[in-house]
C-alpha cells in the first residue's frame, strides 16, 4: 500500500518535473497523449484487468463522456468544470445501466465483450441521428482560452489536467488492490461460483466496477473534448477508442497498478516512432505497429509490467502483479 | 401503410443482401461459433480475398466466378498457416491474447493493402454487371441471385463436411471437449487450423460472389466484422443452418430498417436484434440450449 502510494507520488513529481523544465511542443504533446491513453487503458483496467469482464465497448462511455462535456457547455451554457463532473456521471450511469442489464442476464467471456460493442454501435448510430448532438456534423466547443473555461492556451494546463485524471486512476487502482471491495472484484474475476460461495455478490460487484470503469473512461471522452474542441458520432463511439484502451491495458498488464502506463507510453512511442521514420508511406506505419503488438503478445504474454514477476516471484511469495 | 410493391422490392433486397452477409459469417460460424475464437481479422481477410478476385479480374481477365477454385484454395491455405503460424503460436491459448494478435493481424493486412493498393475505392466491369432479372413486381441484379444461391450452396457443404466426415467429428469434438479430444488422438492443433482455414476459405467464396456487385478498398471488411458476429450469435453459435437464416433476416432487416426509419437510423435495427437475442436467448434461434 504505501509502496502504490510513494511510487504514485513519484510519478507525480516526475510528470510534473518534465512539463515544467522543457518547452518543445512536440515533447509536451507526446506526453499529454501517453497520459490521455493511459487514463483509457486504465479505465479498462478497472473492469477487464480487475473483474475479468472484457469490454469492446469503452467508447461507450468515452462517447457519452465526450458528449456530455460538450452538450451541456454548447446548448446549456453550464460551466465546463462543472460539465467535467457531468461527464464523468453520465458515462458511469450509462456503465452501470449496460452493466445492469448484461449482468443480470448473466452474460459473460465473449459475449459481454461482443453486446458492450453493441451498445457503443447503438449509441454511434443514435448520435449521428437525433438532433442535440449535431448529428453528423458533430460539435464544436466554442474557442475561449481561460482556466475557468478549462481552455488552456499550453499543453501544460492540459498534461496537468490529465495528470489529475491518470492519478485519480492510479489511486483507484491502489484502492482495487488493497481494499476488501478489490479482493471481491478479483475473486469474482476468478471463480464466480466460488466467490458466491463465500458470501460475495457477483453481480452488484461487477455493477460497481463497471461504473468506476466508466466513470474513469467518461473523464477521458470529456478531456478529448477540452483538448480538441471537437466530437462527432465515429470519434466518440467508433471501435478505435475501444480498442486503445484494451491494446493499452493487455499489452501493459492487466490487473496491474502501473501496467496501462506502461503499455500505454510503449505504443503511443511505438506509434510516434513508425511515424516519423516512415509516415511518408501511408500504411508502413501502422503495419510495423500492428505486427510488434503481435510480437510483444507473443514473447511477453502477461504484459509489460507482469513481465518481471517471475524473477520477483521467487523471493516475494508468488503474488501476482 | 406500405404498399405492398415498395415493401416486396425491398424485402427482397434485404434477402440478397443477407445472402452476402450469410457468406461471410458462415466463415466466422466455424471460427467463432464452434472454437469460440474472436477472429476481429476476420474483416481484414474478406478484404484479402477481394483484392484476390480483383487483381484476378483485372490482370488475367478471369471472371469473378471462375475465380472460386483458385480463391477458396488460397484463402484455405492463408487460413491453415495464419493459425498454425501466428495466432496460436502467439496467443499461448488465452482468449485476450487471441483478440489482441487477430486485431495485430488485421491491422496488419488493412495496411498493408493501403501501402500497395492506395485506399481508391475499386470496382469490376463484367458482361452481366448491370443484367437484372424480373421477380414479381420487383427488378433484382443477377450477380446479387447468384450470390444467394451461392450461400445456399456454401452452407450446404460446410453442414455436410461438419456432420458427415472424419475431420467434421474432430472439430466438433474439440469444440466440446479439448483435453478429451486430444486424449483420443486427435491433434488438436490441426483441427484448430483445419477450421480457420475452412472459416477463411468461406472467405474467398464470399468474396467472388461479393465483387461483381460490390467495391474493395483497404477498409471494406471493417463494416462485415460486427454484423458477422451479430448473425453467428442470432443464428446460434455453430449452427450453419442459423447463421444462414441469421444473414437472412439481419439483410431484411437492415433493408426495412432503411425504408421505414432512414439510411442512417435504420442500421441500429440489427444492433438492437444483436443486443436483444444476447440478453433473452444467448442460445439463438437455431442454437442448442446450453
Amino acid at each position: 500500500m504505501m509502496r502504490d502510494l510513494a511510487g504514485i507520488g513519484a510519478f507525480a513529481a516526475a510528470v510534473t518535473a518534465v512539463t515544467l523544465t522543457t518547452d518543445s511542443g512536440v515533447l509536451l504533446t507526446l506526453v499529454m497523449m501517453i497520459l490521455y491513453a493511459a487514463l483509457l487503458a486504465q479505465a479498462w483496467n478497472v473492469l477487464g484487468g480487475y473483474g475479468g469482464q472484457f469490454s469492446f465497448g469503452h467508447a461507450l462511455f468515452f462517447g457519452t463522456g465526450a458528449y456530455a462535456q460538450a452538450i451541456a457547455q454548447v446548448a446549456h451554457g453550464i460551466n465546463p468544470w462543472a460539465a467535467l463532473a457531468l461527464a464523468v456521471a453520465a458515462a458511469a450511469a450509462v456503465g452501470v445501466l449496460v452493466g445492469a442489464l448484461a449482468f443480470r442476464y448473466g452474460l459473460k467471456g465473449s459475449y459481454f465483450a461482443l453486446v458492450t460493442l453493441a451498445f457503443a454501435e447503438v449509441f454511434r448510430i443514435l448520435a449521428l441521428s437525433v438532433d442535440f448532438t449535431g448529428g453528423g456534423v458533430g460539435m464544436m466547443l466554442p474557442l475561449n482560452e481561460s482556466f475557468a473555461n478549462l481552455q488552456f492556451g499550453s499543453r501544460k494546463g492540459y498534461i496537468g489536467l490529465v495528470t489529475a485524471f491518470v492519478i485519480a486512476g492510479l489511486l483507484v487502482t491502489t484502492w482495487l488492490r488493497h481494499s476488501r471491495f478489490g479482493a471481491w472484484l478479483q475473486a469474482v474475476r476468478d471463480n464466480e461460483d466460488a466467490a458466491r460461495a463465500v458470501g460475495v455478490d457477483p453481480y452488484r460487484t461487477k455493477l460497481a466496477a463497471i461504473g468506476l470503469s466508466g466513470g474513469l473512461m467518461g473523464a477521458a471522452g470529456a478531456f478529448y473534448v477540452q483538448v480538441f474542441q471537437y466530437i462527432d458520432p465515429g470519434l466518440a463511439f467508433g471501435p478505435h477508442v475501444s480498442i486503445e484502451a484494451l491494446v493499452g491495458a493487455i499489452v501493459g498488464g492487466m490487473g496491474t497498478l502501473w501496467g496501462p502506463l506502461l503499455g500505454a507510453a510503449a505504443l503511443q512511442l511505438l506509434a510516434e516512432l513508425t511515424r516519423n521514420l516512415f509516415g511518408q508511406l501511408p500504411g508502413l506505419n501502422m503495419v510495423i505497429y500492428g505486427a510488434v503488438l503481435v510480437l510483444i503478445v507473443m514473447f511477453v504474454p502477461r504484459g509489460l509490467a507482469g513481465a518481471r514477476t517471475p524473477v520477483r516471484g521467487l523471493w516475494r511469495g508468488r503474488r501476482r502483479g | 401503410m406500405i404498399d405492398f410493391s415498395i415493401l416486396f422490392p425491398s424485402i427482397l433486397n434485404g434477402l440478397t443482401t443477407g445472402a452476402i452477409y450469410a457468406l461471410v459469417a458462415l466463415g466466422l460460424t466455424l471460427i467463432y461459433g464452434v472454437l469460440h475464437i474472436i477472429n476481429f481479422a476476420h474483416g481484414a481477410c474478406l478484404m484479402v480475398a477481394l483484392y484476390a478476385v480483383y487483381w484476378l479480374k483485372e490482370k488475367l481477365g478471369i471472371d469473378p466466378y471462375l475465380a472460386l477454385p483458385l480463391v477458396v484454395p488460397a484463402m484455405f491455405a492463408l487460413g491453415y498457416a495464419l493459425q498454425r503460424g501466428v495466432v496460436n503460436r502467439a496467443s499461448h491459448g488465452k482468449d485476450e491474447n487471441i483478440l489482441l494478435v487477430t486485431l495485430g493481424v488485421a491491422i496488419v493486412l488493412e495496411n498493408l493493402a493501403l501501402l500497395a493498393f492506395k485506399s481508391d475505392t475499386r470496382t469490376i466491369e463484367t458482361a452481366y454487371t448491370l443484367t437484372t432479372v424480373p421477380i414479381g413486381p420487383a427488378m433484382i441484379a443477377l450477380s446479387k441471385l447468384v450470390a444467394f444461391g451461392g450461400a445456399l450452396v456454401a452452407s450446404a457443404v460446410l453442414l455436410l463436411i461438419v456432420t458427415r466426415t472424419d475431420l467434421g467429428r474432430a472439430i466438433r469434438a474439440v469444440a466440446k471437449e479439448k483435453q478429451g479430444a486430444k486424449l483420443m488422438g486427435i491433434d488438436v492443433d490441426h483441427v484448430y487450423a483445419m477450421s480457420f482455414g475452412m472459416g477463411l476459405a468461406c472467405l474467398g467464396a464470399a468474396a467472388c460472389f461479393l465483387l461483381p456487385a460490390y467495391y474493395v478498398n483497404p477498409q471494406v471488411g471493417g463494416g462485415f466484422v460486427l454484423v458477422a458476429f451479430t448473425i453467428v450469435v442470432l443464428g446460434g453459435m455453430g449452427s450453419f443452418t442459423g447463421a444462414l437464416v441469421g444473414g437472412l433476416l439481419i439483410g431484411v432487416v437492415e433493408s426495412l430498417g432503411g425504408l421505414f426509419l432512414g439510411e442512417s437510423l435504420g442500421q441500429i435495427g440489427i444492433f438492437v436484434i444483436f443486443i436483444a437475442v444476447l440478453l433473452f436467448r444467448p442460445q439463438g434461434l437455431f442454437g442448442a440450449r446450453a
